[in-house]
C-alpha cells in the first residue's frame, strides 16, 4: 500500500493539510437545501415548495405535535431508566430525534406501511404501538414485540438495511394489488415508509432498494435520519457528499429536512407520500439530526465523541421550539404544558408499573412458530425438553399443554 | 490452561494473567509490529476499540492508516479485504457478529474461500475474518448464534474455535502467518469483558512474546476415562466446570477442546472414544447438520464398535430465543451438560 495511491481522492477535497488516508469529512449544517418551517427559537418560516403541505394543520394538531413529542421524550427516558434497572436487556434511546419520528409519522395515513430500524419507538408510538410492546421486546418476553400487520408497522429490524429491501418489495406488491393511485387526485393510494440511518446507506441492500425502487417505480418513501453517528463512526466515514445527492445518482428526488423541526418533517413527508401514493415514485428524505444519547444503552459516547457537538446541538432541540412557537402564538398556555407533563408523568409510571409486571414467557414457548406447523423434529425436541424439565421440578415450566 | 498444554511446541513459561480480549489484541499488535502488511479493518474497531474489545488501543499505537473503521458495509470491507490480500497485505478484518455473515456470504465463500482453488494455486487469499460467537447475554435472534458449522461445511477456509487466552494470542498469531482464509470465531463469554457474565476460565496464563499455537490439533483439556466430552469454545468452560463437579460422584470425565473444526483432529476424538466408549458432543451451534453429528459420523465410520453410548447437548432447532428465561434453556449449560454426561453413564 502506498499513501499516493490512498491519498489521491482526498487531495481534491483539502490539498493543503491532505489526510492520506480518509476524506475531509461532508458538509456543514447550514446547508441552503435544507427545508425549515421552525426555526429552534420557534419561529415560523415560509418555504416556496413545502409551506403548504403544513398549511392545514390546526391549532389541535399543533398541540398534538407537542404533546406527541413530549411524551415519546418520556416513554424513552423511562425505558433508559429501566434498562438501567436492569429490567430490559438492552434501549436503543431515541433522544433528538423525536421530531423526525413525529413529523413524519404524523404525515401517514392508517393504509401506509413502515419498516422501522430499532430505534423508531415514536413512530410505533403514531401508529398506535401500546410503547408497553417496545418494553415487552426489549424485556425479552416476545420475539417480536406487536403484530405488524394490525398497525401496519413492521417489527424492528436490527441487521442494518435489510428493511429497505423489504419496503420496496411490500411497494411493489401494493402497486400490483392497485392500491396506488387511487381516489381523484390519486391521495388514496397506499405507499410504504422505510427507515434507516446515515451508517446504513454505506450498506448493499440500501443501494440495491434504490435501485428498485426507482426502476421499478415503486410508491415508497427512503426516510434516512442522518444522527450524525453509526455507533463510533461519524457521517464522514460513510459520504462524502450529503445523503439526499445520493438519490440524484439513483434517479428519483432527494430532499433534506431540519429534522429536529418537527413541522417541517411533517411537510415534507406528506409531499414524498403524495408523489408516492399518487404513482410517482420513491423520494429520498434526509432528515438532518443528531444522536444525542448514546447509541444504545450498551454504548459509552465518550470514547469517541467531543460534548461541545452535543452542546452545540441542545440548542437545536426538537421540543423547545414547539414549545417557544406554541406559547408566542397563543396556541397553548402554561397550563396546557403542565397538562401534559402530568400526562407524560402518568404515562411513564404506568408503563414502569406494567413494565415490571410481565410475566416471564413460558419455556416451552421457544419451540412455537419456527414453522408455520410444527415439524416432526421440534415436537420430539420439545418433548425431550419438557422432560428435562419435569426432571428438575415437576410442572414448574409453565404446563406441557401450552 | 498453561503454557505447556501443548507438547512438542517449544513454549515460553514465564506468564502473566491475561483476560482473552488483552491475550487477544496483545496478539494482533505484536504481528503489526513486526510485519507492515497486517491490518485491521471493520466497524467501530478504531477509537471504539471493538464492540467485544477485540482491537482496544490498536489504532493509538497503529494509527487510522493501519486500522480503519470502515463503512457499515460488510460486503465492502470483506471484498475489500480479499482484494488487499490478493495484493500482498494480510488483512485483519473483524465482520462485528457472525450472525451478519449474511450481508456478505458471496464474498466469504464464493471469493475469500476459492479464489486460491480456481487460480490453480496461483494467487493466495492469506486474510482473517474474525468475528464474534455465541449467546447467553440476551442479544436476540440475529446476534447470537455460533454458526461454525455453517462455516466449517464450506471448504477453502480454516476455521479456528479458540476456548482459552493462550490459544486466542497464539492462534491469533498462527491465523495472521497463516496463508490460508482464517475465519476466526472467538465466543464474547471468553473474552472476559466486564460486562459479560464473569467467567474466571476467560483470564489465564499468557506469555508476553508473540508464540503461534498450532491450528488443528485438539488439546486433551482434562483427562478422564468414564465419558469424553468433545467441544470447543466458551463450552470447553462449561464442560470443564462439570467434570470437576462430578469427580467427586465417581464420574471421571474426558473433555476435548477441538479448538479448530477446520482442520478437524478427529484423531483425538477416536483415541478419547476408544478409552470411555461413551462420547458427548457439546455444541453451542444448532443441533441438526453440525459439529455434533460429524463427529458421530467420524466415530461410526472409523469403527462403530467403540461407541458404547453417545449423546448431544447442542442448541435444539429453534432460533435463539432473546428472553433470558429461554435463552437459558437452548444454550448447552452446565445443567445440560451434566444431565448428559449423567445420562451416558447411568442405567
Ligand atoms: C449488517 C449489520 N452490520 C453491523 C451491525 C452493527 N450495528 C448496529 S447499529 C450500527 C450503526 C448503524 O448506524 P446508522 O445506520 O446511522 O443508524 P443509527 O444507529 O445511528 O440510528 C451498527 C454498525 C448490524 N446491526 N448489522
Ligand atoms: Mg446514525
Amino acid at each position: 500500500m502506498s499513501d499516493s495511491l490512498v491519498g489521491a481522492a482526498a487531495a481534491q477535497v483539502a490539498p493543503a493539510h491532505a489526510d492520506p488516508i480518509h476524506s475531509q469529512g461532508t458538509v456543514a449544517v447550514a446547508d441552503p437545501q435544507l427545508v425549515r418551517l421552525l426555526t429552534p427559537e420557534g419561529e415560523r418560516l415560509d418555504h416556496p415548495e413545502y409551506s403548504r403541505y403544513a398549511a392545514d394543520l390546526t391549532d389541535a394538531d399543533l398541540r398534538g405535535f407537542y404533546r406527541d413529542l413530549v411524551l415519546v421524550r418520556r416513554i424513552d427516558v423511562e425505558a433508559t431508566a429501566l434498562q438501567r434497572q436492569g429490567e430490559l436487556g438492552i434501549w436503543a434511546s431515541l433522544l433528538g430525534q423525536e421530531a423526525a419520528q413525529i413529523g413524519s409519522g404524523r404525515a401517514m395515513q392508517p393504509q401506509d406501511f413502515v419498516f422501522p430500524t430499532y430505534r423508531e419507538h415514536g413512530v410505533a408510538w403514531t401508529r398506535g404501538v401500546d410503547p408497553i410492546r417496545l418494553l415487552g421486546l426489549f424485556r425479552g418476553v416476545d420475539q417480536g414485540g406487536w403484530d405488524p400487520t394490525e398497525h401496519n408497522f413492521h417489527l424492528y429490524t436490527i441487521v442494518i438495511g435489510a428493511q429497505t429491501l423489504h419496503a420496496t418489495g411490500y411497494a411493489m406488491g401494493i402497486q400490483r394489488d392497485g392500491a396506488v393511485g387511487q381516489g381523484p387526485d390519486g391521495d388514496q393510494g397506499t405507499a410504504v415508509v422505510a427507515y434507516f440511518g446515515d451508517g446504513a446507506t454505506s450498506q448493499g441492500d440500501v443501494n440495491e432498494s434504490f435501485v428498485w425502487a426507482s426502476v421499478f417505480n415503486a410508491p415508497v418513501v427512503f426516510f434516512c435520519q442522518n444522527n450524525q453517528w453509526a455507533i463510533s463512526e461519524p457521517l464522514a466515514r460513510q459520504s462524502r457528499i450529503p445523503l439526499y445527492q445520493r438519490a440524484q445518482g439513483f434517479g428519483f428526488p432527494g430532499v433534506r429536512v431540519d429534522g429536529n423541526d418537527v413541522l417541517a418533517c411533517y411537510a415534507v413527508t406528506r409531499a414524498a407520500l403524495a408523489t408516492a401514493r399518487a404513482g410517482g415514485g420513491p423520494t429520498l428524505i434526509e432528515a438532518y439530526t443528531y444522536r444525542m444519547g448514546a447509541h444504545t444503552t450498551s454504548d459509552d459516547p465518550t470514547r469517541y465523541r467531543i460534548a461541545a457537538d452535543l452542546e452545540a446541538w441542545r440548542l437545536k432541540d426538537p421540543i423547545e421550539r414547539v414549545k417557544a412557537y406554541l406559547a408566542r402564538s397563543g396556541i397553548a398556555d402554561s397550563a396546557y404544558f403542565a397538562e401534559i407533563d402530568a400526562e407524560s408523568d402518568t404515562l411513564a409510571a404506568d408503563l414502569r408499573a406494567q413494565c415490571l409486571a410481565m410475566p416471564d414467557p413460558a419455556p416451552l414457548a421457544l419451540f412455537d412458530h419456527v414453522y408455520v406447523d410444527q415439524t416432526a423434529l421440534l415436537g420430539e425436541e420439545r418433548t425431550a425438553y419438557a422432560a428435562y424439565l419435569d426432571s428438575f421440578e415437576p410442572a414448574g415450566h409453565g404446563g406441557k399443554g401450552r | 490452561m498453561t503454557a505447556t498444554q501443548h507438547e512438542g511446541l517449544s513454549v515460553p513459561t514465564a506468564t502473566r494473567r491475561l483476560s482473552g480480549a488483552k491475550a487477544m489484541v496483545e496478539g494482533i499488535a505484536q504481528e503489526m509490529a513486526r510485519d507492515p502488511e497486517v491490518i485491521v479493518m471493520g466497524e467501530d474497531v478504531g477509537a471504539y476499540g471493538g464492540i467485544f474489545s477485540s482491537t482496544t488501543g490498536l489504532l493509538e499505537q497503529f494509527g487510522a492508516a493501519r486500522v480503519l473503521d470502515t463503512p457499515i458495509s460488510e460486503t465492502g470491507f470483506i471484498g475489500a479485504g480479499i482484494g488487499a490480500a490478493t495484493e500482498g497485505m494480510r488483512p485483519i478484518v473483524e465482520l462485528m457478529f457472525a450472525d451478519f455473515f449474511g450481508v456478505c456470504m458471496d464474498q466469504i465463500y464464493n471469493h475469500m474461500a476459492k479464489i486460491h482453488y480456481e487460480s490453480g494455486g496461483a494467487v493466495r487469499v492469506p486474510m482473517v475474518l474474525m468475528t464474534a460467537v455465541g449467546g447467553g447475554y440476551s442479544d436476540g435472534a440475529q446476534h447470537s448464534q455460533s454458526l461454525w458449522g455453517t462455516f466449517a461445511h464450506l471448504p477453502g477456509m480454516k476455521v479456528v474455535v479458540p476456548s482459552s487466552p493462550y490459544d486466542l494470542k497464539g492462534m491469533m498469531i498462527s491465523a495472521i502467518r497463516d496463508d490460508n482464509p482464517v475465519v476466526f470465531m472467538f465466543h464474547k463469554g471468553i473474552m472476559g469483558l466486564p460486562w459479560m457474565a464473569k467467567n474466571p476460565r476467560a483470564v489465564g496464563d499468557v506469555p508476553p512474546e508473540p508464540y503461534e499455537a498450532p491450528i488443528g490439533p485438539a488439546a486433551v483439556v482434562r483427562p478422564g476415562g468414564d465419558v469424553t466430552v468433545v467441544t470447543c469454545s466458551l463450552s470447553v468452560h462449561h464442560a470443564l466446570d462439570v467434570a470437576e463437579d462430578l469427580a467427586p460422584t465417581g464420574i471421571d470425565v474426558e473433555v476435548v477442546d477441538l479448538r479448530s473444526l477446520v482442520p478437524l483432529d478427529r484423531e483425538t476424538v477416536l483415541a478419547s472414544v476408544a478409552k470411555t466408549g461413551r462420547l458427548l458432543v457439546v455444541d453451542e451451534d444448532y443441533r441438526s447438520f453440525g459439529l455434533s453429528g460429524e463427529i458421530a459420523a467420524t466415530v461410526a465410520e472409523h469403527d462403530p464398535g467403540l461407541l458404547r453410548r453417545f449423546a448431544r447437548v447442542a442448541v435444539p432447532d429453534v432460533p435463539i430465543p432473546y428472553a433470558h428465561t429461554l435463552e437459558q434453556a437452548v444454550l448447552p449449560t452446565r445443567e445440560r451438560i451434566r444431565a448428559g454426561i449423567e445420562g451416558l453413564v447411568g442405567p
